[in-house]
């Protein structure tokens, strides 16, 4: 399947990023070219080019062909998971506004554009090789982003942390792939699914892989890393990670448990089963005692993560579709809440959930977008994680993964527990600071305002999302 | 195309939360008037539909279908028949009747009306779907505005545990059910939540067998079924009053209806295996919790157990599996909506002025709220089944169908004379609260309490009124009742 001429056309298929690129580009020669004091108009180019990319790649036509050689392949489950990605940076660009602490310069708002591009990479990835940069590419950007606040002590060290734990993982992902060339002969994906089979080392080679997968989706045991990093990460930078860094692992565990490692689905199948009933279990419960608002979400998160696990190991058109579709909704409803976050620990100074108290007196608004984000992250209606949630679990009932989803039940029960404690801190108890208002920056305004109606119209009319990406994903099969 | 009466009932709560959310929270006499504004226009609707519905062709009416998520095929599909429609019409009397007693709150009313009308939303949504999935969408989203609607407004010594009880307790139950209608989808294999379709599915016995216990069980928590009652008595009394009208008024009736509706009718055969021994929970219900009724010291926590015990009453109506029985099952919801609803908004008028519900340290209240006193002792009447008062039209139906069933099991004449306890019970415990906290002597730190409001009087004068007028004329909603019932009946093979 090598084509060796190269033919410019193919340029096309990734024209959304070669222009994420020339942004990155663009902002650089914009950050030099603006005086210190008006460093914040490099965020609000950042975020308007992110935006003008995004839009262009959601319209731009699908076509649908490999390039490169094989290398990439531009279809409707890449479309899909690129659009999530750059969602999830644009609002996380309006969120880094209003992070008072965070310097305003180029280079964060141009290594965020790279992790998205890297992250863009590895959802079209068919090639294990492009797949391994793409990852790499975005792990070693959000290192920087993470510990980007120099001066304080919590960010560098999670950075350190996030940096250890990846680079090993990478390293574990990195000998498994060399495995599977040992095996196959060959990296690209068609050429592996091929050859591989059920034989012990192939099955050490693809624990070997999920490994780098595990730690980027979070999903237990590589989830260790999640809550040190998740609390001492600049907030929107623990925001992107939880959403554009996770639905990027998701991206490439379906594309390869369904491309690279259709021999083994044998196996796979009660792995990523189990995988799923443990991950969700251990993050609800471990949740539950949290007093710092951001751990207790990194825990939600993992959690979170279980249950899209639910919609991969059903896999096929039905569960694909319900992946795609909670991490959408997913994505606006984890950066809701972080948005919150944001703003209130700006305010207040502090990260506990104590810190909360009244914060429905305070601020109406800000009260009633937590309560919508965290009713849609525990499943209520009219909210999208509602929707989500039963696309999820019908899925799974439809393969006949009961057992599943009777726990993934379970753990909903779970987490509306921890989930509803802090919607009672912000309406019903009482703060002494209760008269002092939570002023709502404007960049925040507009990201809480977008992300809340997309959670509300996901969970009211899901129906043109779904029948979306559903003829999205029915390209890929 | 007709005009949408069932969405335009439905929504009106929904389109004035979302105004009153926005309301800036200084205007307090604004959100009262749009609360009340909104639930009139919405009663009065719902008056329309009731007494335009056909009663001669029966069978689901004023049905409004759209697509709504095609790939699962779901669908925006609702319309009422003779079971749902007098619930709709008790939603929307309580909806009214609340908003008229909640005139007093000073706390962010514009929030509380709001929460309020979510959970009408979703109670109305819940009684008109014919769509499972629409059905869970509603019933879920009736749920959980509850939880704050006790945390926030509710009785500050055991609101947070009540709230945290209630909202656990009916979505375990919610869920519980959502597993076996999801396994019903997929057995019956057409692709669609649409509850005909799914009626005619065929599915086998034993699946219905397997299935019918958690989709019954589990919408039968929120209806209050022994061993799975226990939420309702804190919750009820840890809710403001409007709460707790809605929700022992209307909330319980979603659970009892949506167990008959999706549980005894998509599993006939299962429903035929299991209930008679869930007769037997049921009479535990009604003889248990009008007992516990009895020797309560709090006044709240004799109407709490009173609807337990009430609402067993109905659940086992619907287990005789016969016309007469299911007849009164379907008008005892009636009934008991409006009568608990009156209840708990006497108690809360109580509780408002003594700020004391301990049955001792009252008395002589008719002094103070004579209105309010009549209003009580009607109610009382009507829980202990006085002929003349639609409860004793509904009670006596239930025995009749009880009586009606005995070849189902040796059991149900048994059942029928245990129970007949629990209407002594009541008619003791209704008498000890009447007698203790109306007559009596008045204490000297009551002598100045204020009368209740003019607002408080008509809402009470219209609970009474339904009352009554279903007492004496009772084909007003039997006739209704009885063409709703029919085919269940038909589908249990029974007459």
């Amino acid at each position: 399947m090598r084509t060796s001429t190269f033919d410019l056309t193919q340029l096309l298929t990734i024209l959304p990023q070669i222009l994420l690129v020339v942004l990155a580009l663009a902002v650089m020669v914009f950050d030099v070219a603006t005086p210190k004091a008006k460093k914040r108009s490099v965020g609000i180019f950042t975020a308007v080019g992110l935006l003008i990319v995004l839009l262009f790649t959601l319209f731009w036509p699908i076509s649908n062909q490999a390039a490169f050689g094989g290398m990439l392949r531009d279809d409707g489950v890449a479309r899909a998971f690129q659009v999530i990605f750059m969602l999830s940076g644009f609002l996380v660009l309006l969120l880094s506004l209003d992070f008072r602490p965070l310097p305003h310069d180029g280079a964060y708002y141009a290594v965020l554009l790279f992790s998205i591009l890297g992250m863009s990479l590895m959802a079209a990835a068919e090639n294990v090789v492009l797949l391994y940069v793409g990852m790499e590419m975005t792990s070693i950007s959000a290192y920087v982003l993470v510990g980007y606040l120099h001066d304080t002590v919590p960010s560098p060290e999670a950075g350190v942390k996030y940096f250890i734990f990846g680079a090993m993982t990478s390293a574990v992902m990195l000998y498994g792939m060399s495995l599977i060339y040992g095996l196959a002969g060959g990296v690209a994906y068609s050429q592996v699914a091929m050859v591989l089979r059920g034989t012990p080392l192939a099955v050490v080679a693809f624990l070997m892989v999920l490994v780098g997968f595990g730690f980027k989706v979070a999903m237990v045991p590589m989830h260790f890393w999640s809550p040190d990093v998740y609390q001492g990460a600049p907030t929107p930078i623990t925001a992107f990670i939880s959403v554009a860094s996770k639905a990027a692992g998701f991206a490439v565990l379906v594309r390869a448990l369904e491309g690279l490692f259709p021999g083994l689905i044998n196996q796979w199948i009660p792995l990523i089963m189990a995988i799923s009933m443990v991950t969700m279990t251990l993050g609800n419960m471990l949740a539950i005692p949290q007093r710092n608002i951001k751990r207790m979400l990194a825990y939600s998160s993992i959690a979170q993560a279980g249950y899209v696990l639910i919609g991969v190991t059903a896999g096929g058109e039905r569960g694909i579709t319900a992946v795609i579709f909670y991490l959408l909704v997913y994505v606006v409803t984890n950066v809701s809440a972080f948005a919150v976050v944001n703003i209130v620990s700006n305010h207040v100074g502090g990260e506990d959930i104590e810190e909360y108290a009244a914060l429905s007196r305070r601020s109406p608004f800000l009260g009633l977008a937590l309560m919508v984000a965290l009713l849609s992250l525990a499943g209520v209606p009219p909210a999208g994680g509602f929707v989500g949630k039963l696309f999820l679990f019908s899925a799974g009932i439809g393969e006949g993964l009961i057992g599943l989803v009777v726990i993934a039940v379970l753990n909903v029960i779970v987490g509306l527990y921890y989930y509803l404690n802090i919607v009672k801190q912000a309406y019903m108890v009482r703060s002494e600071r209760e008269d002092e208002v939570i002023p709502v920056p404007a960049a925040s305004r507009i990201a809480l305002g977008l992300s809340i109606a997309a959670i509300l119209l996901l969970g009211i009319f899901a129906a043109p999302c779904y029948n979306l990406l559903s003829s999205l994903v029915a390209t890929w099969f | 195309m007709d005009f949408p009466f069932l969405s335009v009932i439905a929504f009106t709560p929904a389109v004035a939360a979302i105004l009153l959310l926005l309301l800036p929270k200084e205007s307090k006499t604004e959100a009262r008037v749009i609360a009340a504004a909104s639930s009139f226009f919405a009663l009065v609707l719902a008056l329309w539909v009731y007494f335009t519905y056909d009663r001669s062709a029966a069978g689901f009416q004023f049905v409004e279908q759209v697509n709504w998520i095609p790939a699962i095929g779901s669908s925006y599909h609702v319309g009422v028949d003779g079971i749902s429609l007098p619930l709709l019409l008790l939603n929307c009397v309580v909806a009214f009747t609340g908003v008229l007693i909640s005139w007093g709150i000073d706390d962010r009313p514009n929030y509380f009306f709001a929460f309020l009308f979510l959970v009408v939303t979703g109670v109305n949504l819940v009684f008109v779907a014919l769509d499972l999935f629409l059905l869970f969408f509603a019933y879920e989203l009736a749920v959980f505005p509850m939880y704050l609607l006790i945390s926030i407004w509710g009785w500050k010594q055991t609101r947070a545990y009540a709230a945290m009880k209630l909202t656990l307790y009916l979505l375990v139950g919610s869920i519980i059910a959502l597993v076996g209608i999801l396994a019903l989808y997929f057995q019956a294999g057409l692709g669609t939540f649409d509850l005909l379709a799914l009626r005619e599915a065929g599915v086998s016995a034993a699946f219905q067998k397997t299935w019918f216990l958690p989709v019954f069980l589990g919408f039968g928590v929120l209806a209050g079924i022994w061993p799975f009652h226990s939420w309702s008595p804190d919750g009820h009394v840890a809710a403001p009053s409007a709460g707790s009208m809605v929700h022992a008024g209307v909330l319980m009736k979603v659970g009892a209806y949506s167990a008959l509706r999706f549980g005894i009718e998509l599993f006939p055969q299962g429903a035929q295996f299991w209930l008679p021994y869930i007769i037997l929970l049921t009479l535990v219900n009604v003889v248990y919790g009008s007992m516990i009724a009895m020797v309560q010291d709090d006044f709240k926590y004799v109407i709490g157990f009173s609807s337990v015990s009430h609402m067993g009453l109905v659940s086992m109506g619907f287990a005789t599996m016969s016309q007469a029985g299911m007849n009164g099952a379907a008008l005892q919801m009636f009934s008991h909506g409006v009568m608990t609803a009156l209840f708990f908004a006497v108690v809360g008028m109580v509780y408002d002025r003594a700020h004391t519900r301990h049955i001792p340290d009252l008395g002589g209240f008719v002094k103070i709220m004579p209105v309010a006193a009549v209003a009580f002792i009607i109610g009382g009447l009507v829980s202990m089944g006085m002929p003349g008062l639609s409860g004793f039209i509904a009670e006596v139906q239930i025995f009749l169908g009880l009586w009606q069933a005995r070849m189902v099991a040796w059991w149900y004449p048994v059942v029928a004379a245990l129970a007949s306890l629990g209407i002594i019970f009541t008619a003791a415990y209704v008498l000890r609260v009447v007698q203790r906290v109306f007559f009596g002597e008045l204490k000297a730190e009551f002598a100045t309490l204020p009368d209740i409001t003019v607002l408080d009087k008509v809402a009470l004068g219209i609970l009474c009124a339904i009352l009554i007028i279903v007492g004496a004329f009772p084909t007003v909603i039997t006739n209704v009742i009885q063409t709703g019932v029919a085919p269940i009946v038909t589908l249990l093979g029974g007459g």
